[in-house]
């Protein structure tokens, strides 16, 4: 075994564990956390593939911004624990049985000879980018993929906003660009008044 | 090094389209909500303008352009143009229903629209890339649709295990594509042919690629035991939503099958053939047969859509052009029957009213005969009783199938629909035969009246002259594959 299986294995071995763990686990804290573990080994194992570009965009996208968003809902939301867990450990060995025979089978098809027979990829050149290749691939061979994969996003968008926008008619809060432009003649009504005078 | 720009032509009616949905999100931006007929005329316009694009760009010969990823044919341009009809007749029914739910917003349109786009996008694919994400397209706007009546407890908790359920599904197909892909190198359907018919690849790989792929497919075809979430969701969305799910999806669901299982997977045939026969039966069994029980006719016609994608699916058993034709010709039919029928509930509720029991249906022909016999006609083609479209789509598709050899199956088929005739006529006994329970007079608008009228009339020409659409279906399916 030399020295790039080893990190391949270290790698897969954390990554199994921790998303063992992210399920597992029951502070939903401790949860978010592990799946942070989880997508810096997937990162270094596609590393070790050489695709270096993935490897990054996955700890920069997935880790550093879609991670801290959650945590975050996490520790903003009082989420009942008690509730979610309910009926777990009810389906737990009816869930375990039909998780162990997929695994079986995945794995007894795994092992088969059509995956020993690929060989490995031929290491590039030193001067080869991964991030140049990836970029001309979606601008040109995958550039219809890649335009759908923007209109994916876009309703995703749309969707977001038609869902979660409501103007509350329950809450009195204030107009501040009514405010501004408020003028003396709204706030002061002159009247004018005779004097009184004494009968 | 060069590249060549792709031959955009082939894909006009996507790109006009997606052009059309960005004005009319910023067209709707400066709306009041009392010109909010401006988004829906111009929805229809963008509707109408695919059609015409189509249309005049008809032609039997396969073009592939994008680096083979997309792929014009007789039969995308055909079924295109029967989503463009059912989208449009979904809207123009919905129109009077949504707009007293407070649902008549630019948000129902722009999504409409985006799922109508997924559907073309998934007729047209020939790259796994691009099935998912043309797949994603119409889900997610489908998810949206159904929670976009944010304050009904029902319709949040539908959108909710459709959008889990369907995650599941899309995971299911993605990870049975990955499979395939591992085992030919090639993401193309055409090149994945070629590939398992030349290469020496490991049977058990492909297979349980297959077994997935299969999967996701059932699920997005609500066929049994894949059809848990169809009841719920149909029957908790807006009868507006739910007709758009129960409708137009389902001849993008059929497109991608074809493209996915015949054009990709067809040297498998021999494999698929035996998970199909049992979906198709579980489908037609759980649907025919649960429908007996039920008192919602919304959840009603969910069953009956499980027990139809059976039928479908038997057009696939035969794996031979007759029967990829008659399950193209089959869903065409059903895409019929099913807007006709949701309409006419539509059309029965009001404000504040949903015509979604059983019992609402009691004397129809007092209160509106006209109506009454519309959904009469609806009611004998979903059976399957001569001279409705119905029986033609059913007798094609069994015809195919008896061809093929699959007598037993044949006969299965037709004992359970014979079961399943039971509760489309009990509507018909309901409606004419019983009291009113309540005499509100029903009032549908100017154009849902007459398009109502045509589409149940439609179904019963259809099904006295069934040639034409039978031999469109037949021709779409000899060029294209």
């Amino acid at each position: 075994m030399n020295a790039q299986d080893t990190i391949f294995y270290f790698f897969s071995a954390v990554l199994i564990l921790s998303a063992l763990g992210v399920i597992t686990f029951r502070n939903p804290v401790y949860a978010a956390l592990l799946l942070v573990l989880a997508f810096f080994s997937a990162a270094g194992i596609w590393l070790l593939l050489e695709a270096e570009f993935l490897a990054i965009a996955l700890v920069l996208v997935y880790v550093g911004a879609v991670m801290v968003l959650f945590l975050f809902v996490v520790m903003m939301l009082d989420i009942n624990l008690e509730k979610l867990r309910e009926g777990f450990w009810k389906w737990f060995p009816f869930g375990t049985l039909i998780a162990g025979v997929i695994a079986v089978e995945i794995s007894l098809v795994m092992m088969g000879d059509q995956f020993k027979q690929m060989t490995s990829l031929e290491p590039k050149a030193s001067d080869y980018s991964n991030t140049k290749e990836l970029g001309r691939l979606i601008y040109t061979e995958y550039v219809y993929a890649f335009e759908l994969a923007a209109v994916v996003l876009l309703v995703a968008m749309v969707a977001a906003i038609a869902l979660t926008l409501r103007h509350r008619t329950d809450k009195k809060s204030p107009n501040p660009s009514n405010q501004v432009k408020v003028k003396r003649d709204d706030r002061i009504r002159m009247v004018n008044m005779a004097p009184e005078t004494k009968e | 090094m060069a590249f060549l720009s792709p031959d955009f032509s082939p894909a006009y009616p996507e790109i006009f389209l997606l052009i059309m949905i960005c004005i009319i999100m910023l067209v709707d931006l400066f709306l009041d909500n009392d010109q909010r007929y401006f988004t829906f005329i111009l929805s229809l316009i963008s509707l109408a303008g695919c059609a015409v694009i189509t249309f005049v760009t008809l032609s039997s010969e396969v073009q592939y352009t994008f680096s083979g990823m997309f792929v014009d044919d007789l039969m995308s341009d055909s079924l295109k143009l029967m989503v463009y009809l059912t989208v449009a007749l979904v809207l123009i029914y919905s129109r009077n229903y949504i707009r007293v739910r407070g649902m008549f917003k630019g948000e129902f349109f722009s999504l409409s629209l985006f799922a109508t786009l997924g559907m073309m996008v998934m007729i047209s694919a020939s790259h796994f890339i691009v099935f998912y994400l043309g797949l994603e397209l119409l889900s997610l706007s489908l998810y949206a649709m159904v929670a976009l009546q944010r304050d009904s407890a029902l319709a949040t908790e539908a959108a909710m295990k459709f959008f889990v359920l369907g995650a599941l599904a899309s995971g299911f197909l993605l990870y049975g594509m990955s499979m395939i892909y591992g085992a030919t190198g090639e993401l193309h359907t055409s090149k994945i042919a070629e590939a398992i018919q030349t290469k020496t690849i490991d049977h058990q790989v492909l297979i349980i690629g297959l077994v997935f792929i299969v999967a996701g497919l059932a699920f997005k075809l609500s066929a049994a035991p894949f059809h848990m979430w169809a009841p719920d969701v149909y029957q908790g969305s807006p009868t507006a939503v739910t007709l758009f799910i129960g409708s137009a999806p389902k001849l993008a669901a059929f497109g991608f099958t074809i493209r996915l299982l015949v054009d990709g997977l067809g040297a498998l045939a021999a494999d698929w053939q035996g998970m199909l026969i049992i979906l198709a039966v579980a489908s037609m069994a759980i649907g025919n047969i649960v429908a007996i029980m039920q008192t919602n006719i919304k959840r009603m016609l969910a069953y009956s859509t499980i027990s139809h994608m059976g039928f479908v699916l038997l057009g696939f058993i035969a794996v031979d052009h007759n029967g990829y034709s008659s399950a193209m010709f089959y869903v065409i039919a059903y895409v019929l029957m099913t807007v006709g029928a949701f309409g006419i509930i539509m059309i029965l509720s009001r404000e504040g009213f949903e015509a979604e029991n059983l019992s609402d249906y009691k004397g129809l022909n007092q209160r509106n005969p006209w109506l009454a016999l519309i959904m009469m006609f609806l009611m004998l083609s979903m059976a399957g009783i001569p001279p409705m479209i119905g029986f033609y789509a059913k007798l094609s598709v069994l015809q195919a199938i008896v061809n093929t050899g699959f007598i037993w199956l044949a006969i299965t088929a037709v004992v359970l629909s014979l079961i399943g005739a039971f509760y489309y006529l009990r509507i018909i006994k309901l409606m004419y035969f019983e009291a009113p329970e309540h005499n509100a007079p029903v009032l549908p608008s100017f154009d849902a009246k007459i398009l109502i009228s045509i589409n149940g009339l439609a179904v019963l020409i259809t099904g006295i002259f069934p040639q034409a659409l039978m031999g469109l279906s037949l021709q779409a399916i000899q060029t294209s594959m």
